[in-house]
């Protein structure tokens, strides 16, 4: 449905997207998983024709980004990073905007929009600008899928909004997706990658990975220990001094540990810790997740830079 | 064309809904006229003058004291001879003097006519102007009760003369000089403005990603605005005309046409501005740089253009508001045709066309 | 831990906006050397909390000190004693790093060559010795969210606010800054933070739960997990706010 096939693209001296290339499938709910500056909106702006590759081409549902751009305004629905519906006009007025727009009214397709709109039509005569942060973004959405689009693209619709909010806003997505509407969204919250079919790895310009959430992380084939005791401060500090230690970082209530070569025994880890005099110490090894195998990966494409003496982007050659 | 409709009736929305937008729209038009209301002002009260009475006689006696107890003057000084006068203008303080000549009553009783001289400070033409009036008005008034039937004809040549702007040409100026601003500020701030505002809070990425046209974007821009300034330039007009009894001796169909090219012309700067602009800030910026001080300093509204520098002059080619102010002047004031002003209008159309050219040119149909 | 002396009290916290009340009846003592996490929904009331702490917003009512100072009468003492960095990077991009960072020592009136001293330690930790001169506009967003963080607690205040800082950046960078907060912690200055990660709510000593106005729950991570019978703090969050 959408395919993008080496794909750069500079601004000044920054490289946003470097050489990407990416097949979404018909009817899929792929994801764009990456921090800000990982390339998601650049990528997003060329395939909504807003933007102009370097190099590279795309195309959707065999329309090219470029060329073709008229038809691909007209089969799609966009929903820019902030929210952009019209403040000062109300939920209802916003609604029909955006239907006449495209050519459409709002009967005609209210079937599609229902189960979103209707958590926000009591409120149809209210501004959108004193909506709270949920419901902005379900009139958002309202707004894109007003016209019935083939393909349908989120940037970002997630950030900023608590966790309910999103729960709720990715159970719509699913939904949608039963409607037959392919559906690319980007998110920097990596937990958000399972509810996925698919998702693109993506950090400064490349992609680490694309793959189902479940197989990226078979595929990461690293093992990771979880350890926890009464300071996670002195936790951290003190697992990092230890000898096989490759990374140890902070995961809610545990501290994830990995080691180079993947040698180090739960046991092993617990007499050290215990050794340090923590109390309450408990390890155990667990199944890692998504951002186990985001930050693995992201490590090791730096450590590539590195080698290959690829510094810039870095102040300082210390980062590691 | 129900994308436009819809367009349009969103435009109404934001304008009506925001209180600043609205101010900008109403209330400086409005706040600008007071301004300059006050500025040319039709009540004059405690003008100081001096008089040189050559005659002191009873008829001259009689009118001094008419004119000092109008309210409208206070005697400064009484003169005693021609060479007073430059000095005492020069201090600053005395807006007229009066000069009686010799002989005054008895000329008047004797010949039925006697001469009067009204000397004025005309480096604020406004002032100048009023009192020269209020003074012949007390002039005429003193002749009549003095003479009810009219059988002599009794005359008082009064003859003025104005220091420093003999003619007076600013006056009229300010009411046309206004309406160049006004439609200017409004038709090319407030389009760039709004384009910009959609920029700025990401809606303009949708609007771009949706079939809409450009052509439709901007045409669902500018016409809620040239209809909002069209009603700004009745009102202005209306106000110049009952308010500061500003004359619409030409073709009022013509002037209306002018305005109109006027406005679509500004309102085309707006577009282009606003395909420059990456903000409303900027965009307000060059607005208010860029177009009004020009428009006030170059068009002629303040400053009139031939007494300029040569370069000032040459630049003031360049400026729109030059050329409307000229056209509508002659239209208001002199009562031409558009036989007088067509190369105006042909400059002004040019300009229109020009900019329309570049903005649509240069209107983005991507981010970049 | 209670046995702390309180830097932040609230007692019976109240701010109406006209009809609507933002924050209802708020009771919460914060102590030194914490790391509280404070936490809502959109539009639950936190930014106005924070606002009122911060001294920059005055109750409706409620008896408050931050520092021991009073919110009413001593504002500008409180704002003496604490740091604040929000989601916007309180850095100028205009300047280089070394400027911002002379400007806030500046501004909280650190003197000169204690200032001199600071930068150099400051660079130093952040390894940012060679972009020293460098604009803030083209540092990596990890940077600036670090290098904030640091110049808001150059002048060691009680306590630093922080109001979503690490959104948007990636999980290493995200826990390198938290290695920060958990170091300025140990350093005996008070944390207030507000994320929308629900893992860092994990990371916090003891974390309140705003919903509609009202603190719905304020415990340890450890003690709400259980009272919510919950795996983990996300399934506490949307147990009160779906309550």
């Amino acid at each position: 449905m959408i395919s993008i096939r080496n794909i750069s693209k500079t601004y000044g001296e920054t490289e946003a997207l470097h050489d990407i290339t990416l097949e979404i499938n018909r009817n899929e709910l792929f994801g764009l998983i990456g921090p800000d500056g990982a390339g998601k909106t650049s990528l997003m702006r060329i395939l909504m024709t807003l933007l102009l590759p370097d190099s590279g081409s795309a195309s959707l549902d065999g329309c090219d980004v470029v060329k073709e751009f008229r038809k691909i305004r007209k089969m799609v629905g966009y929903m820019p990073g902030r929210f952009s519906l019209y403040q000062d006009l109300t939920v209802e007025e916003n609604l029909h905007f955006f239907a006449t727009v495209f050519g459409t009214t709002v009967e005609e397709n209210y079937e599609l929009v229902k189960d979103i709109y209707s958590h926000i039509e009591p409120f149809g005569t209210r501004r959108a600008g004193k909506l709270s942060g949920g419901m902005k973004q379900k009139l958002a959405l309202s707004c894109a899928l007003i016209h019935k689009p083939k393909i349908l693209v989120l940037d970002e619709p997630t950030t900023g909004v608590d966790a309910v909010s999103r729960k709720e806003f990715w159970e719509m997505l699913k939904n949608l997706q039963k409607k037959e509407i392919t559906i690319l969204v980007s998110t920097p919250y990596m937990d958000e990658a399972n509810l996925c079919d698919r998702v693109a790895l993506m950090q400064k310009g490349t992609l680490l990975d694309v793959d189902s959430p479940g197989r990226i992380i078979q595929k990461f084939g690293k093992r990771v220990l979880a350890a926890r005791s009464e300071n996670m401060f002195r936790l951290i500090n003190d697992l990092r001094t230890f000898p096989k230690a490759a990374s140890v970082y902070a995961f809610g209530q545990f501290a994830h540990f990995t080691s180079p070569d993947d040698d180090v025994e739960v046991n092993e880890l617990e007499n050290f810790l215990l050794k340090n005099g923590h109390q309450a110490v408990e390890v155990e090894e667990i199944e890692p997740g998504i951002e186990d195998v985001f930050m693995g990966l992201m490590q090791n494409s730096l450590q590539q830079s590195v080698a290959a003496g690829n510094t810039n982007n870095k102040p300082s050659k210390k980062q590691t | 064309m129900n994308q436009l409709i819809s367009f349009i009736k969103k435009e109404f929305y934001h304008i009506f809904r925001d209180v600043r937008t609205m101010l900008i729209l109403f209330g400086i038009p409005v706040t600008q006229l007071l301004i300059f209301g006050t500025v040319i002002k039709n009540e004059i009260y405690d003008i100081r003058i001096a008089i040189y009475d050559q005659a002191k006689d009873e008829t001259t006696r009689r009118i001094t004291n008419k004119l000092l107890s109008s309210g409208y003057f206070i005697l400064e000084e009484n003169l005693n001879g021609i060479s007073d006068i430059e000095d005492i203008f020069r201090k600053g303080k005395i807006r007229e003097v009066v000069v009686f000549e010799n002989g005054f009553g008895e000329k008047l009783v004797k010949e039925g006519k006697a001469h009067l001289q009204l000397i004025a400070d005309a480096s604020d033409p406004n002032t100048a102007r009023l009192a020269v009036g209020y003074t012949k008005g007390i002039i005429n008034d003193f002749i009549r009760k003095e003479n009810p039937e009219m059988k002599i004809p009794h005359e008082i040549k009064t003859e003025v003369r104005m220091f420093y702007n003999e003619d007076l040409k600013s006056a009229y100026l300010f009411v046309p000089g206004t309406m160049a601003l006004i439609l200017m500020l409004i038709s090319a701030m407030m389009t760039s403005i709004s384009i910009t505002r959609e920029k700025e809070l990401g809606t303009m990425e949708v609007l771009l990603v949706s079939p809409l046209r450009p052509t439709q974007i901007i045409v669902g821009k500018v016409a809620p605005y040239l209809l909002l300034s069209i009603i700004n330039a009745l009102v202005i007009i209306l106000i110049g005309r009952f308010v500061f009894g500003v004359p619409i001796t030409g073709s009022f169909a013509l002037l209306m046409a002018e305005t109109v090219l006027f406005i679509l012309m500004a309102l085309c700067l707006g577009i282009l501005i606003s395909t420059v602009a990456k903000n409303q800030m900027v965009a307000m910026f060059i607005s208010m740089i860029a177009l009004m001080l020009p428009t006030i300093l170059l068009s002629g509204f303040i400053f009139p253009v031939e007494n300029m520098p040569k370069i000032l002059q040459w630049l003031s080619h360049i400026m729109p508001a030059r050329w409307f102010i000229e056209i509508i002047r002659g239209i208001m004031l002199k009562g031409v045709g558009l036989a007088f002003v067509w190369k105006q209008t042909l400059i002004l159309i040019g300009m229109t066309v020009l900019f329309i050219a570049v903005s649509v040119r240069k209107f983005k149909i991507r981010l970049e | 831990m209670e046995n702390r002396q309180p830097v932040i009290k609230a007692e019976n916290m109240v701010k109406k906006f006209g009809a609507f009340v933002a924050n209802d009846h708020l009771n919460f003592e914060v102590y030194q050397g914490e790391i509280f996490g404070f936490l809502g929904a959109n539009g639950a009331g936190k930014t106005t909390a924070i606002r009122i702490l911060c001294g920059l917003s005055t109750p409706t009512s409620g008896n408050i000190t931050v520092g021991g100072f009073d919110i009413y009468r001593e504002t500008e003492l409180i704002k003496k004693n604490i740091g604040y960095m929000s989601q916007k990077f309180s850095l100028y991009e205009d300047l280089t790093v070394s400027e911002n960072i002379r400007l806030y020592g500046g501004i909280y009136g650190i003197p000169w060559r204690r200032r001199k001293e600071k930068e150099k330690e400051l660079l130093r930790k952040l390894e940012l010795e060679e972009a020293r001169n460098k604009l803030i506009a083209g540092l990596p967003l990890g940077w600036k969210q670090k290098l904030a963080f640091s110049v808001a607690i150059l002048h060691d205040p009680a306590i630093v606010f922080l109001d979503e800082p690490t959104g948007g950046v990636d999980p290493i960078t995200r826990r390198k800054f938290w290695d920060l907060i958990y170091e300025a912690a140990d350093r005996g200055i008070t944390v207030f933070v507000t994320t929308h990660y629900m893992d860092e709510a994990e990371y916090c000593s003891r974390v309140s739960i705003m919903d509609a106005g009202r603190i719905e729950a304020l415990d340890t991570p450890e003690n709400l997990k259980k009272q919510y019978n919950a795996r983990n703090m996300d399934e506490v969050f949307v147990k009160i706010s779906r309550k």
